[in-house]
């Protein structure tokens, strides 16, 4: 049932570091943060990794698996052979702190820059009233971990550090859709995701969803849509018009 | 010490802990005009709220219209089997369903009725189905919800001051070892980051502690590496005292196959939304287990259990749905009499009873999680689970309405409080109890620190040598003891000797052991440096973790009976002498052990307990005590 497998992991910190090898026991059953936590009590006990609740509901601990972006309590050992080198290194789009843990505090940063949700004005609490089937769009996107693989993995930001300032991210601009297609939310979020958010960088190529660990369709059920209303609110001369229209209203 | 490596901040009011107690009571301290740190072992965003799946318990009657606060506070004193404080159940009823609109307006996504209101589910000991839910994944949405709160305050923030971090800020992947006092009164909190190992003093004339609980000092546990009692700990240091520590939650459904996942909670969702829990031979056996007090709220025969899911009004519902302590005592038992499955648990079918879709639909984190980690398809075969360490009933003694702790400037909210739920608490009351009671605690500190003026107290320089000293001590030891080998050696003595069902001679045992533990932890040696060591925080959570166990030890072999969270072999059933005994622990200045004293309970006010017919109530309280109540009947 068991047997030893062979891991590579990388170790080091802001300065450098570089890939060492174990070898390490395996059982039935096990995830490769099993495999982490043995390296760590038996044989590497300042072996560095962020974990919490090893169910993928917290998104703690997010690394690359044989160059994959992947949830290391998610990850059964089984999925390779026995013989198989398993190369654990951390996210690559964010400075490593020490070995498997890296800054994720670009995420937060982000995340403050999203306007809150706008709620509707005169409806008291207890009064909010909503169809099941209008909660449910952004419902997807709450189910959101923020494990950060998404942001980890666009290519907008992975190999393009410039970019970082411009650019929300994944996970961020399905913040702004999430909150757009909430049913009583006030704010038009159309402008601001493409002029302050960078939702014109994205060019669809879906890595964000590949990754996704709660199987959301970020870009097909998010930025797709969020793109298509931002166009609509461009070029469409009707929904021009009925803007200009509107806000004479509110002057 | 060099002074370099000493981060200080200052702060009105500093929360221990960012799960939802800690993040309500952040929201509510820093509305009332107070400058907030949020301090937070993981990720802001990280916490263990973020496990509770099944829903949020409130009596809004939305699903069923019968439903309001003294249904709810009869459930959860049922629950608690009457050892409940009466004024937090009180307090946690009436206030529940306000804090959960309020969510709504922090942009907070339930699922809905028909007719567009908060969708309400049935759980384990609600009399109505009263759970506010998104799915199987209604911690997220509740962790997520605060969150974003606290986000958009600090937006507020940056358009008033500047600065996102002008009056509330989390410092993340931070640990507090100690508080520090000023006489009696709390002046502050001592720690570490994480990241980069640097020591930090936060100086506060108010700490609320919102960490959680104590389950990692347990085998097998559905709680993460955070919950090692660090509040628990921090307050009996500080001169606090802890309340009825005995009563553990065994959740009567995790995970048991495989090894790696044993312990992962499978939500009593499963069994809200018509899931069976069945042994090896077929028998749907909980209805050989319903005890005498609950006879009269539970079906006799599977076909009236079946009929309450659809007509509630004129059936019983399902022993599947007694409180959680009954049904991992049965389970328990079922395994033990050797009619459990291949790995030693019962069988939780769904998949007999719903749609596939359905199943898929209403609980889509369990579908998920055993298709990943099991290889278990639920829309197809049955689940295998047992009883996995979820939860303490037992914490901090806490004034009911500010959660005040007895030492001046400490409060406590949530799992790390005790009181609420007695002796065992309901599914479903732990979110509320997050949001009611942390925004309690974040008034009463509020309110306390308003009430200081001007006159601060002061941590002293002597105190701060001392709590650094002992945070480096695990550097400073060339040969030592391995935190991990301790820690694993304290979970197994912890599960088998102080688990779901307790002997005495077993219970010794574990003190003596816990003597070793608490020798071999003052010599623990950690390899490497500061930076982010997983070696070395373990090393520092062992000392709460093992004072902890004692509390829980020691106190368990001074109850003599079984109620809720606490079984004992040799006094198996509940004594309702005990009932009017609230177990008191406390660390006395200047020894090493916990020091356990007995306390009366609080008495229920009159007009709470006129909830119950006398009928019920004779099954709890004491001849004397029935002979005390009013003529005739109460309810009346």
């Amino acid at each position: 049932m068991s047997y030893e497998a062979h891991f590579r992991v990388w170790r080091g910190d802001a300065v450098g570091g570089d890939l060492q090898d174990f070898s390490v026991e395996v059982n039935e059953g096990e995830v490769v943060l099993d495999i982490i936590h043995r390296l760590q009590a038996t044989q590497a006990g300042d072996l560095a990794v962020r974990w919490n609740c090893k169910a993928g509901k917290c998104g703690s601990c997010s690394a690359e698996i044989n160059g994959r972006p992947r949830l290391l309590c998610m990850t059964r050992m089984s999925t390779f052979a026995e013989a198989d080198m398993i190369t654990v290194t951390p996210l690559r789009a964010f400075p490593v702190i020490r070995d498997l843990v890296t800054d994720v505090s670009f995420n937060y940063a982000k995340a403050r820059e999203i306007p809150a949700f706008a709620p509707p004005k005169g409806v008291a609490a207890g009064d909010y009233r909503m169809e099941q089937i209008d909660v449910e769009r952004s419902q997807e996107f709450r189910k959101c971990i923020e494990c950060f693989l998404c942001q980890n993995v666009c290519h907008v930001v992975r190999d393009h550090e410039d970019n970082k300032d411009a650019f929300a991210g994944p996970r961020f601009l399905m913040r702004i859709a999430e909150l757009d297609m909430h049913p009583l939310d006030e704010m038009d979020r159309k402008k601001q995701a493409q002029d302050e958010h960078g939702l014109g960088y994205c060019n669809i190529t879906k890595c964000c969803t590949e990754v996704c660990p709660e199987h959301i369709k970020i870009t097909d059920n998010a930025l797709i849509p969020m793109k298509e209303r931002v166009v609509d609110r461009k070029f469409d001369p009707l929904v021009w018009l009925g803007s200009k229209i509107r806000r004479r209203e509110n002057v | 010490m060099d002074d370099r490596e000493l981060q200080r901040h200052r702060y009105d009011v500093v929360v221990i802990g960012a799960g939802g107690a800690g993040l309500r009571a952040a929201i509510e301290a820093r509305e009332l005009g107070m400058r907030t740190a949020i301090i937070s072992k993981s990720l802001f965003g990280k916490a263990h709220t973020v496990m509770a799946e099944g829903g949020i318990a409130a009596s809004m009657g939305n699903v069923n219209a019968r439903d309001n606060w003294q249904v709810h506070f009869r459930d959860t004193m049922r629950g608690g089997k009457f050892l409940n404080n009466p004024r937090m159940a009180e307090l946690h009823a009436k206030e529940a369903p306000d804090r959960v609109w309020e969510l709504e307006t922090y942009g907070a996504l339930f699922d809905r009725t028909k007719e567009g209101k908060i969708s309400q589910r049935n759980f384990g000991g609600h009399e109505y189905p009263r759970l506010a839910h998104v799915g199987d994944r209604t911690g997220l949405e509740l962790i997520r919800t605060l969150q974003q709160k606290i986000v958009s305050i600090q937006q507020e923030d940056m358009r008033d001051h500047g600065d996102y971090d002008a009056m509330i800020r989390v410092f993340a992947e931070c640990a507090i070892t100690d508080l520090l006092l000023d006489g009696q009164r709390v002046a502050g909190a001592f720690g570490y980051f994480r990241e980069a190992g640097d020591m930090v003093l936060f100086e506060a004339p108010a700490v609320v502690l919102a960490t959680g609980g104590i389950g990692k000092s347990f085998k097998v546990t559905s709680n993460s590496w955070e919950y090692t009692g660090d509040g628990h700990a921090l307050a009996m240091r500080a001169g606090a005292s802890l309340l009825n520590m005995e009563f553990v939650q065994f959740h009567p459904t995790g995970m048991v196959w495989p090894p790696s996942v044993k312990g992962i909670l499978v939500t009593e969702s499963v069994r809200g939304d018509g899931g069976v829990l069945r042994n090896s031979e077929g028998k749907r056996f909980m209805f050989d287990y319903i005890p005498d007090v609950f006879k009269k709220q539970y079906a006799e025969s599977e076909d009236e259990g079946d009929r309450w899911y659809t007509d509630p009004d004129n059936n019983k519902r399902p022993p599947e749905l007694l409180p959680r302590d009954e049904v991992a005592r049965a389970i328990n038992s079922e395994v033990k009499a050797e009619r459990g499955s291949p790995h030693g648990g019962v069988f939780l079918d769904v998949s007999t009873r719903l749609p596939a879709e359905e199943i898929k639909r209403r609980l889509p984190s369990m579908w998920h999680q055993f298709k990943e980690l099991a290889d278990v398809d639920i829309t197809k075969e049955p689940m295998e689970v047992g009883p996995t360490c979820h939860y303490v009933m037992g914490g901090v003694e806490v004034d009911p309405d500010t959660a005040a702790a007895s030492v001046p400037g400490l409060f406590a909210a949530g799992e790390v409080a005790g009181g609420m739920h007695g002796s065992n608490r309901l599914g479903g009351n732990s979110l509320s109890d997050l949001l009611v009671f942390g925004r309690r605690a974040g008034m009463g500190a509020a309110q306390y620190v308003d009430s200081l003026g001007g006159m601060r107290p002061a941590v002293r320089d002597s105190d701060l040598d001392d709590v650094m000293g002992f945070a480096l001590q695990p550097f400073e030891t060339d040969v030592g003891e391995n935190p991990y080998e301790i820690h694993q050696e304290l979970q197994q003595a912890m599960q088998d000797l102080v688990g779901i069902i307790r002997r005495p001679d077993e219970i010794e045992d574990a003190l003596a052991r816990l003597e070793k533990f608490r020798e071999r932890a003052a010599r623990v040696k950690v390899e490497g440096h500061r930076q982010f060591n997983p070696g070395w925080h373990l090393a520092l959570d062992l000392r709460n973790m093992i004072i902890v166990s004692e509390c829980v030890a020691k106190s368990a072999l001074v109850r003599q009976e079984s109620r809720g969270g606490h079984t004992r072999d040799d006094f198996p059933a509940m004594d309702a002498e005990w009932r009017k005994v609230n177990l008191v622990c406390s660390h006395p200045t200047g020894s090493v052990d916990v020091a356990v004293v007995q306390q009366p309970v609080l008495t229920i006010r009159a007009d709470l307990i006129a909830l119950f017919d006398k009928a019920e109530l004779a099954k709890y309280l004491t001849e004397a005590e029935m002979n005390a109540l009013p003529e005739g009947d109460l309810t009346s």
